[in-house]
Parts: structure tokens; sequence; C-alpha cells
């Protein structure tokens, strides 16, 4: 393949990501509903509702479920279009093509004659409209949270939930170095396609790829062992500490209640 | 391989969860245990890196690209308790932030990516290049075929994991409520993909990158070399067991292995005449264990034995071959026979 081709792609690839975790990070700090909530809450209450749809076995209430979470987004101070964008785009997209088949393989009572021994049958149809729906409620409900949370607050709730304070941390500082990491690829292949006159045979691109990764490991390492010797410097005994200055407001017992009058209404109206 | 929720029941989630639990407490245990203080930020680098590794798109033939796990890379370098560490840290993020994999099937896809390919991949390197040193082609031919294998052990445990949704979960009209294909395609499908590509390009990768490395930073290839094969050796055991527990699967699939019917199926198939010598040779032969199964038992009882006596057999007779190998080479150099036994 031409050496440009890859090469951007990996610099677009780079900068995608960047960019959706920098809009997170914005869109984390406006003044909307879920933004003034407290994370602890806010995870309980998104983690319940992923629960819900998961055991949800209709399509209608899955639908109804999907309209509330853009009337959050709306309250929340995001554009539709925005969220939609990056909610529809991939997953949903890819599960529809997946789906497809099943249309056709899924034993049952057929709808729609295609010829020969080809029809769509109820099931098949039903199945794959299940799996689509599921895929984009609870890929919305991740996205909203994330979207509308500061990561350092996500971390402090999930130390609160019991989550082990050296796990807490280690996720903190891979975030941070992730950015990092992240600049030094692209800076790379940025120097690699500002230097690329002629085209590479896909061979050389692979070498070249692998000989990136080996480096950027080894450069892991010897930055692991820097950052330990720096914390070290700054006092660092090996015990992790994390800051817990989160504290529950009556707005955010009224939404938790909300939420679980929302999932046991869902859950009573499906099965009953 | 990063599976999405609503493709996977959140039952199956649930014990997706717990049966990768323990794996992190084992690690977090091992890795402190060697790392000490620098827990924290080494990890969080290798991390860092796993992710971004994640993320490469590697050049294939015809224009495309694919991306690679690296899993087998990291727990070259880092060990493999490290990496089951480092990639789940990073599948966790991904999960959050670009929703890649579900939060709900966050214990299902850890499970694959992070436990079942770096300790497969690390097992077969260590297997073909132990106490080789840093540059020897075997730890490469080691990297190959190891992350070959776990890349694919990986797909494969998705595919069961997919495949088993349609038959536990469906509604009573026969509407599959989760991931819509059952075993016979979904094995096939995700084990294929991987043999084929994404397995070659997981290969490639590892095999280059360690090459790199041999010739540039053999230091980070000999980090390992202390460590006792002592240890590691339950992870062989336990993966046996786990497979063996797993062989009710093989009797959810319909019909015969595909070349092992027997001669009463061959007739059902169409074959007018059973062939003579087929006939001779089938009676010739009395099974101790006809059919994989103990008279006056249960199915699944009666299979899972079966596959642990068959397993018993084999590894009885590779210790066997093993140790008769093993004199016939310590006669060879004068050596007392213990010494290299006790290795």
């Amino acid at each position: 393949m031409r050496s440009e081709g890859f090469l951007s792609r990996n610099i677009a690839g780079f900068s995608q990501a960047l960019e959706s975790v920098i809009a997170a990070d914005d869109l984390s700090r406006e003044p909307g509903l879920l933004q003034g909530l407290d994370p602890r809450v806010k995870v309980a209450s998104f983690l319940l509702l992923v629960v819900t749809v998961g055991l949800l076995r209709s399509l209608t209430l899955l639908t109804v479920l999907f309209v509330m979470v853009l009337v959050l987004v709306v309250f929340s101070k995001m554009s539709l279009s925005f969220f939609l964008k990056r909610v529809l785009l991939f997953i949903p997209l890819f599960t529809a093509v997946i789906a497809i088949p099943a249309l056709f393989t899924t034993p049952g009572n057929p709808l729609w004659h295609i010829g020969g021994h080809v029809s769509i049958t109820q099931q098949g149809l039903l199945s794959a409209a299940f799996l689509f729906v599921r895929v984009t409620d609870s890929l919305s409900l991740g996205i909203l949270l994330v979207l509308t949370t500061r990561w350092t607050d996500l971390l402090a709730a999930l130390r609160w939930f019991r989550l082990p304070a050296l796990i807490v941390s280690i996720v903190g500082m891979t975030y941070r170095y992730i950015f990092l990491f992240l600049h030094t690829a692209n800076n790379i292949f940025m120097a690699r396609r500002s230097r690329t006159i002629a085209r590479f045979s896909g061979a050389a691109n692979r070498h070249w790829l692998a000989q990136v990764l080996a480096t950027t490991l080894a450069k892991s390492q010897y930055l692991g062992e820097e950052v330990y010797l720096a914390m070290l410097s700054r006092g660092y005994s090996g015990e992790v500490l994390t800051l817990d200055n989160l504290r529950a407001r009556r707005r955010d017992f009224l939404w938790l209640a909300a939420t679980l009058v929302i999932a046991l209404t869902l859950l009573w109206v499906n099965y009953l | 391989m990063h599976i999405p929720d609503g493709y996977l029941s959140p039952v199956t989630d649930g014990v997706m969860l717990a049966a990768a639990a323990p794996f992190w407490t084992v690690a977090l245990k091992k890795v402190r245990k060697t790392l000490n203080q620098r827990t924290v930020p080494v990890l969080a680098l290798f991390s860092a890196f796993s992710f971004v590794t994640m993320m490469f798109n590697v050049p294939l033939p015809g224009g495309t690209t694919a991306h690679a796990v690296g899993g087998t890379l990291l727990a070259i370098v880092l060990g493999p308790w490290a990496a089951v560490i480092g990639i789940s840290v990073a599948l966790g993020i991904q999960a959050l932030f670009f929703g890649d994999g579900g939060i709900l099937a966050f214990g299902a896809n850890c499970f694959n990516m992070a436990i079942v390919l770096p300790l497969v991949g690390y097992f077969i390197y260590k297997l073909i290049s132990s106490n080789s040193a840093a540059s020897s082609p075997r730890r490469l031919l080691g990297a190959v075929l190891g992350s070959y294998a776990g890349i694919n052990a990986a797909a494969l445990c998705a595919g069961i994991e997919l495949g088993l949704q349609p038959l536990l979960f469906h509604t009573s009209g026969g509407t599959p409520l989760y991931a819509p294909y059952g075993l016979a395609t979904a094995v096939p499908a995700m084990v294929g993909g991987h043999l084929l590509v994404a397995g070659p390009v997981e290969a490639l990768v590892t095999g280059l990158a360690v090459f790199y490395l041999q010739r540039s930073h053999s230091t980070l290839l000999q980090a390992d070399t202390q460590a006792k094969g002592e240890g590691k050796r339950w992870v062989l055991w336990g993966g046996l067991a786990a497979l063996a527990l797993a062989t009710p699967l093989g009797l959810l699939a319909s019909g015969t292995a595909w070349g092992e019917w027997g001669l009463d199926e061959l007739k059902t198939m169409g074959l007018s005449a059973i062939p003579q010598g087929l006939q001779k040779l089938a009676e010739w032969w009395p099974a101790p264990l006809p059919d994989y199964g103990f008279p006056r038992m249960g199915a699944v009882i009666g299979y899972i034995l079966s596959a642990f006596v068959g397993m018993g057999l084999i590894v009885f007779l590779l210790w066997m071959g093993g140790r008769w190998l093993m004199r016939k080479n310590a006669s060879r150099m004068g050596l007392p026979a213990s010494r290299n036994a006790s290795e």
C-alpha cells in the first residue's frame, strides 16, 4: 500500500483520539444537568441503567430508554447532532452490518420470501433489531456518562466504590501518559511523513512500524523508571493516597431516586 | 475482538467478570512482589503503551490496515502478570472513552484479551525459548508462534461466549435476545478471521518488534530470565483443567466430527454399501471408552471424565518420553540424569 495513506491514517487516528478526549473534558465543565451531579450517584445510576438495558426484552421499551437518553443530552447542554454522531458512527453501524446475515439464518416464521430457500424470518428481523437497539442504548449511556463527568471525579467515584487505591492510581496515571504517548506517536509519524518522498513497500512500512513499536516499548520502560525516581524525590513512599472531597446533595438523591423508579418501572412493564 | 454491550447477556457478563477476578488478584499480588514501590508508575506507563499499541494501524497487502493487540509482546518484556494488568487498564480506558468494548462486557473482554491472550502467548513463548540467550532465534520463533496462538485462543473464547448466547437466551418464539449466531457460526467466524488475518498480523508485528529488541534493546528481553518456571506451571495445568471442564461444549455440537463417522452413520449419509475393508477394520479395535463415555453415567460427567483420562494418558506418555530423552542426553554428555531432570 502507499506509505502516504498508511502514515496519514495513523496520524488521523491519533489526533482523533486526542480530540475526542479533549472534547469530553470541555463538555464535562459545562453547567448542564448531569454535569452538576455527584459522580458517585452518576456512576451508580448509569450502571443501573446499563444493566436495565441488558435485561429488557421489549424493543419499544428499549427505544423509550434511548429517547430518555437524548432528552438528558439536551438538558446537559450538548448538541444532539454531536452526540448522535459520536454514538452511532462506528459501533452500531458495524453491528448493523454484522446483524444482516441473521435476518436470513435465524430459523422461524418466514416474513418475506427472497427466492429459492432464502427468506427473512420474523425471528431474524427481531433479533437483529434487538442487537442494534441494545448496542446503541448501552453505548449512548456510557458515552453520556464520560462526556458529563470529569476524569478525576470519575476516578474518585470508583475509589469510593472500593476499587483498590493501587488500581485507581494506576488508571489515573495511565490516562495522563496516554496523552504523552499519543503525542509521541503522532510526532514520529509526522516526522516520517515529512521525510518521505518515495513510495515504500508494505513490507518496509511494517518493518518500520515494528521498530517504532519496539522503541516506544523501550521508551516506556525507561520513562517508568524516571517517573518513579521523580516521585521518590517528591517523597513518594509506595503508599497510595487519594483525595476524597465528594459531597452528595439533595438533587443527587432526587436523581438517584428518579433513575431507580425509571429502571424499575421499565422492568416491571416488561416482565408483568 | 472488543465485544460491545448488547452482544452478551448480563448473566454472561457477570460470569466472565467473576472468571477474570481471580486472575487480577493473582496478577496484582505477583506484580507488587517484583516491582514493590515501582508498581504504580511502571504499570501506568505500560498500560499507556498497551493503549497506544492497540491504536496502531498495521499496513496489510491490498491497501487495508488492521490493528494488533500486542499482548504477547507485553508479556514477553514485562512478564505475563504485568501484561494482564496493563492490558486490562488499557481496555478499561478504551471502553470508557471510545466505547470500544462494553462496560458490562469489560470482564469478558479482559478475560479474552488481557488474560487468555498474554498467558497463552507467554506460555508458548517460554516453552520454545526457555533458557535461550536473548539474541537466540528460538526467542523470535517463540514470539511469533506465541502471539499467533495467543490471539487465536482469545478469539476462540470470544467465539464461544458469543455463540452460547442464542442457545441460552431467546424468547419463547425462538428470537435470540443478544448475539444472534450459534456456536456453529460464531466460533468459525471469530477463529477463522483470526487464523487468517488478525493472527498473522499479530505474529508479524510481535516477531518484528522482538527482532528489533534483540538487536538494540536486548536487556529488555533478559528481564525475565531469572524468573523460575516453577510458579508458572500451574497456569498450564489450570488451562488444561479448564479446557477439560469445557468439554461439555462438545455435546452441544450436533452430529459427528467430519471424517469420524461410524458405520451406521455412513449408511444414513447416503452411502449404499459399506466398504468391506472399513467394516473389517471397525471390528478390529474395540475402544475402551466407546463414544467417550463411561457406562451407567451421565453424558456430561462421562464426557469430562473421558477428557481427563485422555489428557492423563497423553501427559503420562509425554512425561515418559521426556524422561527417556533426558536420560539419553545425559548419558551422552556424561552427566548424571538426576541433575538434568531437576531443571
